[in-house]
């Protein structure tokens, strides 16, 4: 048995620390909870209906963020996330509202669809070889523009409402917009470990009365995303896919199939953010996810992934996601200018990005 | 070493054409490759070396000629089938994805199973247990499993690759030009890594345009030039400057050698 070889330093903790993806995420959710314990403990951030406020922010953007990250560790981009939320909200509402299908069948009938065009997607990219991020910025505007152009030639207007009301008694519609754990909740409230309404209809109720399926969504996609990445022989191939689609080809990694796949999970993502929202609201509007597949990407990058694939974890993923629930609610908590949201976007982004090229170096022990 | 010429040919490459349009890319190669021998195939730039060997590896289909492997005609569809029938193939610089494990190099493709709850993991512990026995044989020392392979110098990883592919059972080793991108030390490690797989049976299609580095591991070599053979010669048959000079199509090499004083 050979030695060591003496030209090869110990790693310090500290540099073994930085390149795991998920060091900035840790750091910027210990620094945003840290700001906000102190700066707006008073506003009612950190109560009950605080924490599910913010809790539910972050819950959507987790739940896209999982899709993108893997996609993105596989080598390639959805600009298409956001119109995807629209598309597949408006398709609900059509199948249920318009053509009076039962809720569970237009659930059901949407994902179909919604991952028919996922894969629709992959396979251009793959049989054409071009860039991700051109082809779905083409159905970034062909889906927005059925979302558009579908309810008002068949309705008259962008939004369509009445959806809470056909989904009354449907068995799928709740999976998405119900709650879970309501008798602890009620039983927290009556022995008065949860505040409970003192006046009104709700009187005697807890102010939270359940966790929504939507969070139950989100945590259940980051623990598949993660266990799927870094446990699973399907992982390392995501991985290969990503870190050099040619090199693992020769290796026998089913390349294509990797990404078809990580495409239409994708597309999966978006449509349960999209059923959960149109649940929650009742109704689908044309404008809904606008923007939300930048929001995802960021969220993945904070979370340490490299844009140019092949690195980075759905744990930090879920921790970018979270600072960005936290801050978005909690400018309006601390009664910040709710703008600045965008700014502090642009600026996390930048920092991100030049952190992870950083790490980048440091793994691959370049100079 | 062996007898190369009394046993059947692992592989036999009759009559090997291959047209890309109107481009004759290769005009009837044949070659026979043992087991146990380090073939050299040697050819300037453009000779056809790539195309050949990529013939054999599945990735190209011949326009015209036969594949016989251990006596059987075989079509490989792609790179897959070459693999699963026992042919690898490791390439320049497409061998190893630099930010991920060399664990998890080593099993890309081939990753360990084990089943819990019916659910089938990565077998993490097998996979790094495997992979540090194999460096270390290999006499590579790695600080862990999940060192990243961008951190491995070029000839380390070119012999990761050739460890991959013998654990995962290859009969024939083809490698792409191993170490024209090398230094002299990692040269020459590799070169040995050569000579220990060739000594386990294995045989071994070294692709380059060196002669120095052919002479070093190779038992016959097999020059290519303008997509034909210019014919196999055993080592000891053949001197350097022989194989140089048909390498080069003779000639104005020679002048330039005088110019350059010998120093090619």
């Amino acid at each position: 048995m050979a030695g060591t070889d003496e030209r090869i330093k110990e790693m310090s903790p500290l540099r073994r620390a930085l390149i795991r993806p998920e060091l900035g995420g840790i750091v910027g959710t210990i620094a945003v909870f840290t700001f906000f314990l102190l700066t707006a403990f008073d506003s009612g951030m950190f109560n009950a209906q605080g924490t599910l406020n913010w809790s539910i922010v972050s819950a959507q953007f987790m739940i896209i963020a999982v899709g993108a990250c893997l996609l993105m560790i596989a080598g390639e981009f959805d600009l298409s996330v956001g119109s995807m939320i629209g598309f597949s909200g408006m398709m609900i509402a059509i199948f249920s509202v318009t053509l009076g299908w039962p809720v569970w069948l237009a659930i059901l009938a949407t994902f179909a669809m919604a991952i028919a065009i996922g894969a629709l997607n992959g396979f251009i990219v793959i049989r054409t070889g071009l860039p991700s991020f051109i082809v779905t910025l083409a159905f970034l505007f062909i889906l927005r523009g059925f979302t558009i152009y579908l309810p008002q030639t068949i309705e008259r207007k962008t939004i369509i409402g009445g959806i809470r009301e056909v989904a009354e008694g449907d068995w799928l519609a709740p999976v998405f917009g119900g709650k879970i754990l309501q008798g602890l909740f009620t039983w927290l409230g009556e022995v008065g470990l949860l505040a409970t309404f003192e006046r009104g209809t709700r009187a005697g109720q807890p102010v939270v009365d359940g966790v929504p399926m939507l969070i139950v969504w989100a945590i259940a996609l980051v623990i598949f995303g993660h266990i799927l990445l870094t446990k699973t022989r399907f992982g390392n191939w995501i991985y290969a896919a990503g870190g050099d689609a040619q090199a693992a080809r020769y290796a026998g990694v089913p390349v294509n199939r990797v990404k078809i796949l990580m495409f239409m999970f994708t597309a999966f993502c978006a449509t349960v953010f999209a059923t959960c929202q149109v649940m929650e609201f009742g109704s689908a509007g044309a404008d809904r996810g606008l923007l939300k597949e930048f929001e995802a990407i960021i969220a993945v990058v904070i979370g340490g992934a490299l844009l140019t694939g092949g690195y980075g974890s759905v744990i930090g993923a879920a921790l970018g996601a979270l600072i960005f629930g936290v801050v978005q609610q909690g400018l309006f908590f601390a009664g910040v200018e709710s703008s600045l949201f965008r700014v502090f976007l642009g600026v996390i982004l930048l920092g991100a990005v030049i952190l992870n090229t950083y790490i980048r170096r440091l793994i691959t022990g370049a100079r | 070493m062996t007898d190369t010429g009394a046993r059947a040919p692992i592989i036999r490459m009759k009559n090997i054409e291959k047209h890309f349009g109107n481009v004759i890319a290769l005009a009837g190669v044949s070659i026979d490759i043992h087991q146990g021998e380090c073939h050299c195939l040697l050819g300037d730039n453009g000779a056809g070396k790539s195309t050949f060997i990529k013939t054999m590896s599945g990735v190209h289909q011949p326009t015209h000629g036969e594949i016989l492997f251990e006596g059987q005609v075989m079509e490989f569809a792609d790179p897959r089938d070459a693999i699963a029938a026992g042919i690898a193939t490791v390439y320049q610089d497409l061998a190893m994805i630099p930010l991920m494990s060399v664990a998890r190099n080593f099993f890309m493709g081939n990753e360990p199973i084990k089943t819990r709850l019916g659910i089938p993991f990565y077998d993490r512990e097998y996979a790094d247990r495997v992979t540090m026995e194999e460096m270390r044989n290999m006499g590579i020392n790695l600080r862990g499993p999940d060192q990243a392979v961008g951190t491995l110098s070029g000839g380390e990883r070119q012999t990761v690759a050739i460890a991959r592919s013998v654990h995962f059972g290859a009969k024939v080793l083809i490698l792409d030009e191993p170490t024209s991108a090398l230094g002299v030390r990692q040269t020459s490690n590799v070169l040995a890594t050569i000579d220990r797989v060739r000594k386990q049976g294995i045989a071994v299609v070294f692709i380059t345009h060196n002669v120095r580095h052919a002479l070093a591991a190779g038992d016959r070599f097999t020059v290519l030039n303008r997509g034909k053979t210019l014919g196999t010669a055993k080592r000891g048959e053949i001197t350097p400057d022989a194989l140089q000079d048909m390498m080069a199509g003779g000639q104005e090499l020679a002048e330039l050698e005088g110019s350059l004083g010998g120093t090619i």
